[in-house]
């Protein structure tokens, strides 16, 4: 009699368990945060244009038909670390959402990562800048897609160091991104034989930079390099041109330009200017029907930046991968294991591949922006000058100082 | 040394915005008793208003330089009229909160529509290129703005302190009932000082949007630091918040040279030390 309740009770111990393994395999729930600037200097190049690039994947994943439950909830982190952590507990917290996209502003990404790895989360940042993400700071919950430091140091950084540019002069943003764009340029300036003769850390959002700018021109440095972005970048550019800088014979080095810097700037001003991006409207037949179906549904009729791409391209590897999975496991570790065993397919940034350390791998792309007269469309900006293949354009593992590939 | 020139040049041109930015603040505050938070989106509308008459209307800068502060004057006097004029005689605080609440929604609705990265509007051809002051290289529409912003600066003083109209609106803020029993039309009066000062803004709005980008949050940026300076100067006076903007503009590129790190801290520490020392502000009386 007794033998047979402690068998019974075993029997339906372990059918509950193997029910619930069932459930949970077939969990066909997802909750997407997109947590960005949506309304300061990055809000243009992420924002609402990078939910909107999120929902897009969703629909374009098709899971809806297949029974899936996938919701995109956003946030405004403001630019501010604090505020953007508190923000992303509250979604593991009480919304339960399992993966945070995008994430502009290099400090506030790097505090939401530890979030994120502590609540075992997924993160795709496309946003973000620093190339910490994937090295000292790198971690298993974390996927960095679209661009970092390092990748704009070795191409826009390397072309104007071979060019003769072996001088340089920096304007950097005064927190985290500044810094780790101006580390990784240096080390190819210097690695290159270049030198660097001064700079100025100036305060995020600065309108007025003709301070710095004097004292850049004062340098008699041949190459100004901006580490700097968004409306910092376009300000430094505009007023550049307005005290003769580019006329005197020193050549600006926007290090990080999006397409919306260069609608702010005005091709009158920014026509000339060569940088590096992965991801460009008008590049072939799929990313412009893209572009095209993304521009209709954004309010400024805006074609997608890279880092609004990046977001779309994030979220259909990551909903891809679910489908392989079979259900979504609410495990953040366990999913960027797989998404790192898929190679990354589609139509915006093509064949790619995620390293062991987070990094995705795609090509890169030189652009100098159009003349006026050149320029056949209101968004119609960038000329491409060369393509870096994605090994060369970001860290190599052997240069990496990720922990997990020592593992 | 040189440097040092350059940079005290570059801070008084800064200083001019501060000191248009500031006076208007100063003639709303010392004529109605309002804390006019809507400033900054009002300098922000004068900057569209410019962008718009060039871009739709064909109407140049010169031109927009008269017609965007008439039009934001406008705006501001309907406001004024359906809005502020019932908070006469009610604490400060009413009319800080109606006017940040105006603030954030003005630019709440421009942000909608033309995202935050903002509009390029060229400097306009008779004022480009530069000259070479042999410690600088000057921006030929920088000097411009210091010059022309000085002239205004001073008209206004002048309007208000040493003309007959400006006497009657120093009487009406005194003791409006008297001066009404002489036959003025106050509130008219009021109206019309209301729709000057933002005016004012609107005006240097247009003079920044061939430095600055168009962008709904180019005032929300700038407006902290302009009461900084209306405070450092004095709430109200005419001839301190002139003087301040100009001061404070020099004190913040000294900073950016020495010390750029704190550049957008200095004024408020400034601010701070002026307050413990005479919170009246540096020209103010007490109330």
């Amino acid at each position: 009699m007794k033998t047979r309740s402690i068998a019974s009770l075993l029997l339906t111990t372990a059918l509950t368990f193997a029910l619930a393994g069932v459930a949970s395999a077939q969990d066909k729930t997802v909750k997407i945060g997109a947590l960005s600037d949506q309304s300061g200097l990055y809000a243009d190049l992420g924002g609402p244009g990078s939910t909107l690039a999120a929902q897009m994947a969703v629909e374009d994943s098709g899971l809806a038909a297949k029974g899936w439950k996938i919701d995109i909830i956003s946030g405004d982190h403001q630019n501010k670390p604090d505020i953007g952590t508190a923000i992303a507990r509250q979604w593991f917290d009480v919304d339960k959402v399992d993966i945070i996209v995008d994430v502009p502003n290099s400090g506030v990404a790097l505090a939401v990562n530890n979030v994120i790895k502590e609540k075992n989360g997924v993160y795709i940042n496309s946003g973000a800048a620093t190339s910490d993400l994937t090295n000292a700071q790198c971690s298993p919950n974390t996927v960095h897609w679209t661009y970092d430091t390092y990748m704009l140091a070795h191409t826009t950084g390397q072309a104007l160091v071979k060019a003769g540019g072996d001088t340089w002069f920096f304007l950097t943003a005064d927190y985290a991104f500044g810094a780790a764009l101006e580390r990784d340029t240096t080390a190819v300036i210097t690695a290159n034989g270049g030198k660097v003769v001064g700079g100025v850390k100036h305060p995020l959002n600065t309108p007025d930079f003709s301070s710095f700018l004097l004292q850049a021109q004062a340098s008699k440095a041949k190459i100004i390099g901006l580490a700097n972005a968004g409306g910092d970048t376009t300000n430094s550019i505009k007023q550049a041109a307005e005290f003769g800088i580019v006329k005197g014979g020193q050549k600006l080095a926007a290090l990080l330009l999006f397409l919306t810097d260069v609608k702010a700037i005005g091709l009158e001003t920014a026509q000339g200017l060569n940088f590096t991006e992965t991801f460009y409207w008008d590049m072939n037949d799929q990313t412009r029907a893209f572009s095209k179906r993304f521009a209709e549904k954004m309010k400024s009729n805006a074609p997608p930046t890279m880092v609004q791409a990046g977001v779309y391209a994030g979220v259909r590897h990551y909903l891809k991968t679910l489908e392989a999975l079979g259900g979504n496991p609410h495990d953040g570790v366990k999913v960027v294991e797989k998404m790192k065993s898929i190679p990354t397919e589609d139509d915006l940034f093509g064949k790619g591949e995620i390293q062991p350390n987070g990094r995705t791998i795609h090509s890169a792309y030189l652009f100098e922006v159009k003349k006026p007269s050149e320029s056949k469309g209101p968004w119609d900006f960038y000329k491409l000058v060369g393509t870096v293949p994605g090994d060369q354009a970001f860290t190599p593992l052997s240069e990496s100082k990720c922990a997990l590939l020592r593992k | 040394m040189q440097a040092l020139y350059a940079q005290l040049l570059v801070g008084l041109i800064n200083g001019s915005f501060y000191a248009l930015l500031s006076l208007g603040l100063a003639v709303i505050f010392g004529m109605l008793n309002i804390i006019n938070f809507a400033h900054g989106a009002l300098y922000m509308m004068g900057a569209f208003v410019a962008y718009f008459l060039l871009n739709l209307g064909g109407i140049n800068y010169w031109w927009a330089l008269l017609f965007a502060p008439i039009i934001v004057g406008i705006f501001g006097m309907i406001l004024e009229r359906t809005m502020l004029q019932w908070l006469t005689g009610l604490d400060h605080l009413y009319g800080l909160l109606l006017t940040f609440g105006i603030a954030l929604i003005v630019q709440g609705v421009f942000q909608n529509y033309f995202g935050s990265s903002g509009l390029p509007y060229a400097i306009p051809d008779q004022l480009r290129g530069g000259m070479n002051l042999g410690f600088m290289f000057l921006p030929i529409y920088r000097g411009w703005v210091v010059i022309f912003s000085l002239v205004v600066c001073i008209a206004t003083w002048f309007l208000i302190e040493k003309t007959r109209l400006g006497a009657y609106l120093r009487a009406a803020t005194e003791n409006p009932t008297l001066v009404r029993a002489f036959g003025v039309n106050v509130p008219r009066m009021i109206t019309l000082t209301y729709g000057l000062g933002v005016g004012l803004a609107a005006l240097a709005g247009v003079l920044s949007a061939p430095i600055n980008q168009v962008r709904p949050l180019m005032g929300a940026d700038l407006i902290i630091v302009v009461f900084a300076v209306v405070v450092i100067g004095g709430m109200g006076s005419i001839m301190g918040s002139i003087i301040t903007g100009f001061a404070l503009g020099v004190i913040e590129g000294l900073t950016k040279y020495f010390y750029p790190e704190a550049s957008n801290t200095v004024v408020f520490v400034l601010m701070v030390l002026v307050l413990l020392v005479k919170p009246t502000g540096l020209t103010g009386r007490a109330a």
